[in-house]
């Protein structure tokens, strides 16, 4: 009671700003499978990171976490009574490359919970399965199989964007669906609403990371290529390591 | 795109090593514009908790520090708001480049990148 009335009205009256699933949601088990695959493709993630990273790119992954952080602050309508939010997987993915973007994603979801109350401790490994995994790794695979597809990541980074952005969030949907119902939560009626309510947050998601990204094509084009300096594959092209 | 090549072009030497400040700036301004006009509603996932009643599963976090973007103790919702997402903002920032910086290869200055 006292901490109640410490706490004082939130802006949402009451009930916090809740941006990822809860503990509760998932049964223990599936949350501990989660966990054990997220750790070994974060440990992964860190290694190919550790072995490739640029140092003129750490201010960028500082900017990029801090700007996905506040992105996903601003929830937008998509339906009555219903709004969405960034990710912002494939945002950094471009930026970043995928390994560094997964470490990023990772930071922003593992702050929000252990700060800001915002997705619980035990679902943490689903919470980054989803979003820092299938929303970063996961679409970044599109989007570069996308771009390649349409003529070039240079002259098709806006659409193959757009469609790994939806996909991302899709992804992270069908993901989340099926730990529901792996855990007893739901069932596959439950995830054909959650899979339609995303097919609109998507459209927010394309909008913002396009936007994002023309922005920078406009202002700093020269950041696109720190990823390349980068890019694991091209350095065991290079390197043959 | 017509930026397209223009993504191509040598960075210049020196040139502003400052840009990233400029980016911090966008990020605090998202916050402090955008983040108090955020739809109060649920996002998608809670919206489908409550309509299918699966939300009833969710436990209340063990500790709160910034309990759902908000600061305990201040009672005005804009500043409670703006003040722990701009204190996530900074977290995030200085976190990732320390992280960064343990990752980063070193390079000489004769190494091409």
């Amino acid at each position: 009671m006292i901490l109640a009335s410490i706490a004082g009205p939130s802006l949402t009256g009451g009930g916090a700003l809740q941006l990822h699933t809860p503990d509760g949601f998932l049964s223990p088990a599936v949350a501990l499978v989660m966990w054990v695959v997220t750790a070994i493709v974060v440990g992964f993630a860190v290694r190919q990171t550790n072995r490739s990273l640029d140092e003129r790119a750490v201010p960028l992954m500082g900017v990029t976490a801090a700007f996905i952080f506040a992105g996903q602050m601003v929830n937008f309508p998509v339906a009555p009574g219903t709004s969405g939010h960034l990710l912002g997987g494939v945002l950094a993915a471009v930026l970043l490359g995928p390994w560094a973007g997964t470490l990023v994603m990772t930071a922003v979801v593992t702050v929000q919970a252990l700060l800001f109350q915002d997705g619980g401790l035990i679902v943490l490994g689903a919470n980054i399965f989803i979003m820092g995994i299938v929303g970063t790794l996961g679409a970044y695979a599109v989007y570069r199989f996308m771009a390649g597809l349409l003529g070039g990541e240079a002259r098709r980074r806006v659409p193959a964007s757009a469609v790994a952005s939806w996909l991302a969030v899709m992804g992270g949907a069908l993901s989340i669906s099926l730990m529901l119902l792996a855990s007893n939560a739901t069932t596959l009626e439950t995830m054909g609403l959650i899979l339609g309510v995303h097919a609109l947050i998507g459209i927010g998601e394309a909008a913002i990371t396009v936007a994002a990204l023309l922005f920078i094509q406009a202002t700093r084009p020269d950041l696109f290529r720190l990823r390349d300096a980068f890019d694991p594959m091209r350095l065991r092209a290079t390197h043959g390591a | 795109m017509a930026d397209g090549t223009g993504a191509d072009r040598p960075t210049p030497k020196r040139r502003s090593n400052w840009w990233w400040l400029a980016g911090l700036a966008i990020a605090a301004l998202v916050v402090i514009v955008l983040a108090p006009l955020a739809s109060p509603d649920p996002d998608g996932l809670e919206k489908v908790a409550e309509d299918r009643g699966f939300v009833d599963r969710a436990q209340d976090a063990v500790y709160e520090i910034l309990p759902g973007y908000s600061i305990p103790g201040i009672d005005d919702p804009f500043l409670s708001t703006v003040l722990s997402g701009l204190i996530g903002v900074a977290v995030l920032f200085g976190l990732m480049v320390l992280l960064g910086r343990l990752l980063a290869r070193r390079r000489g200055p004769g190494e091409k990148a």
